[in-house]
């Protein structure tokens, strides 16, 4: 084959590692050349873990040869800067945490080396995953591989950035009402947020406890199932992972759709998405029915209170999260005489403005006097967001809808901040009742003020636990599409 | 719910962050319009539904009272901000 090392599929990577006609070592080096070479443009990281990433190569090579079977062997991982890997920074592209070096794994990422993944980089995200474009990162721009003029989305925008470049061959990142799905769909990738609780959330730094999740951003759904395998199922250090058999999803992988239900949501139109991806998507889901799924239409009647209510509980639970960060055991402290000022002091200099707006919204709602009329009626409105999911699995499968409001938007394009959560409207109520659901590319439209085609994610989602289901699924639809390989990411600037 | 008006001083306070007047001017506009966004759940008629803190089946966790292997202190206060011998420095919290 005449592509590059760094262009190959973590499976192809794995399988020709196994099989010793590639070596671990010679994987690690083609990729930290690329990286090298594209991301000064691109700016998917954070840190560069060369050295970690020559280290992990030597030993997954001895490994190989030792006769243990790694079902990632050798595979480019990046790695969002949310998440610890012992020894190296990881600062949640926050000022507060901008030098703080981890003393210990996350559980998720610790499992994706043993499967024989290398590190390549931690990748950039916005700060303390809170955005849906990258711009809130303090600490670096990240930009979109396919238009350098236009964000790679987020939170999880430099795993995005880091894949689609060929920067790395797999990433993980972290989904709390989107943060995986919509910058996989913005940079052409497959992004998939498990059910909650699946994958172990220690080891990643907490936003929103009850909404987090880990998973994968990659080229093709056979490697996020991959990944996902590698990852998921319980972990002791989290007690809210569900101590339940997962089901492999890598062997689950489905050739079509038929004897498949898919419910299309009634409530979201796509015409107010403009004509050129309200087409989009009807050729998405006219191209599910062409695999052999039914097509039937299911109602999702409080899909729309999912931002109002996601906007109440998040904020919640990251301003009583971030609470820790107060200049005492870790990170930045700014000096004060008293301890009251140091706090204050600290946590202002340390936080940028979208967590400190977060902060202070989670703040007042948890307030006395408020928190009846917020909080807990934002807890019982996620209730009806569930409940109306289990209404509509009665009568379908698989539920596909868009993954994003709209393609990737040019740098500072979205001012006010409810136009950028706005970006999250399609992926917050799976986020709100814990459901799996992925972002698979469906196609390419240029944007208005855009010079080249940009990409489009179909959302497909699951019942709780059905992962297997939705990639075998995910696996049929890209198969026959194959939308991901219609342009590539365009470096030829910087590409040597 | 009201929400025309946000005493964001007081939550920044409460929140331990110090703010800026110019911060508090934006903070404040800006979260009332958000909170008028929220308004929204007013509609919803939640009186007999139950709230949803958790997704997932969640249980009590209990182990063995027994020392287990824990992060070693020194990798720990080496990311402290100030420490001293064994312990975290910080400014004075009680007056003379």
């Amino acid at each position: 084959m005449s592509e590059s090392i760094f262009e190959r599929s973590a499976a192809d990577i794995a399988s020709a590692v196994m099989s010793g006609s590639l070596s671990a070592a010679d994987v690690t080096e083609a990729s930290l050349a690329r990286v090298d070479a594209v991301d000064d443009a691109v700016g998917a990281y954070l840190t560069r873990l060369h050295g970690v990433a020559r280290g992990r190569a030597t030993a997954v090579d001895a490994r190989v040869r030792a006769g243990e079977r790694l079902p990632l062997a050798g595979v480019p991982l990046a790695v969002k800067d949310n998440m610890c890997l012992t020894g190296t920074r990881t600062t949640a592209a926050s000022k507060i945490l901008e030098h703080w070096v981890a003393p210990y794994t996350a559980t998720a990422v610790a499992r994706l080396l043993d499967a024989g993944c290398v590190p390549i980089g931690k990748a950039n995200l916005d700060e303390f995953a809170m955005g849906s474009s990258c711009e809130n990162s303090a600490l670096g721009v990240t930009r979109n591989p396919y238009d350098l003029a236009r964000v790679p989305g987020g939170s999880s925008g430099g795993s995005a950035a880091a894949v689609a470049a060929l920067e790395a061959a797999v990433a993980v990142g972290s989904d709390t009402g989107g943060s995986i799905r919509e910058p996989a769909a913005f940079c052409n990738l497959v992004g998939f947020k498990p059910t909650y609780g699946r994958v172990s959330r220690y080891g990643l730094i907490a936003f929103a406890s009850s909404l987090d999740q880990i998973g994968p951003l990659t080229r093709t759904v056979e490697d996020a199932a991959l990944v996902y395998d590698a990852m998921a199922g319980f972990d002791p250090m989290d007690a809210t992972t569900v101590d339940r058999v997962v089901e492999p999803a890598a062997t689950a992988l489905r050739e079509d759709l038929r004897g498949l239900r898919v419910g299309l949501v009634r409530q979201f139109d796509t015409s107010v998405l403009g004509p050129d991806i309200q087409a989009a998507y009807k050729k998405a889901y006219d191209d599910l029915a062409a695999c052999g799924a039914e097509i039937v239409e299911v109602s999702l009647p409080t899909a729309d209170y999912g931002l109002a209510t996601y906007y109440l509980i998040a904020p919640a639970e990251c301003s009583s999260n971030l609470s820790r960060f107060d200049g005492v055991r870790y990170g930045l402290r700014v000096d004060a005489p008293d301890v009251q000022a140091m706090y204050e002091k600290t946590r202002a200099a340390g936080f940028g403005p979208e967590v400190k707006r977060r902060i202070l919204i989670g703040t007042h709602a948890l307030s006395s006097g408020y928190y009846d009329a917020y909080y807990v009626r934002a807890q019982k409105a996620r209730t009806l967001v569930a409940h109306d999911f289990e209404k509509a699995f009665a009568s379908c499968d698989l539920i596909a809808c868009p993954a994003a409001s709209s393609p990737a938007f040019a740098f500072n394009a979205k001012s006010d901040p409810y136009s950028m959560y706005m970006m999250d409207y399609y992926t917050i109520p799976m986020s709100l009742a814990g459901l799996p659901a992925l972002s698979v590319p469906c196609g390419w439209v240029t944007p208005p003020g855009g010079s080249v085609p940009m990409p489009l994610g179909l959302q497909l989602c699951a019942p709780q636990f059905a992962e297997a289901l939705l990639l075998g699924a995910a696996h049929a639809y890209e198969r026959a599409t194959q939308h991901a390989s219609k342009f590539g990411p365009r470096l030829e600037a910087v590409s040597p | 719910m009201q929400s025309d008006s946000i005493d964001v001083r007081y939550v920044a306070r409460l929140a331990r962050i110090a703010l800026t007047d110019e911060e508090v001017d934006r903070f404040s506009e800006q979260l009332v319009d958000l909170l008028r966004h929220v308004d929204a759940l007013s509609e919803l008629d939640t009186n007999i539904v139950a709230t949803t803190a958790q997704v997932v089946e969640s249980r009590n966790v209990t182990r063995a009272d027994e020392p287990r292997p824990c992060l070693d202190r020194a990798t720990v206060l080496e990311q402290a901000p100030r420490s001293q011998g064994n312990f975290f420095r910080v400014p004075r919290i009680i007056a003379e």
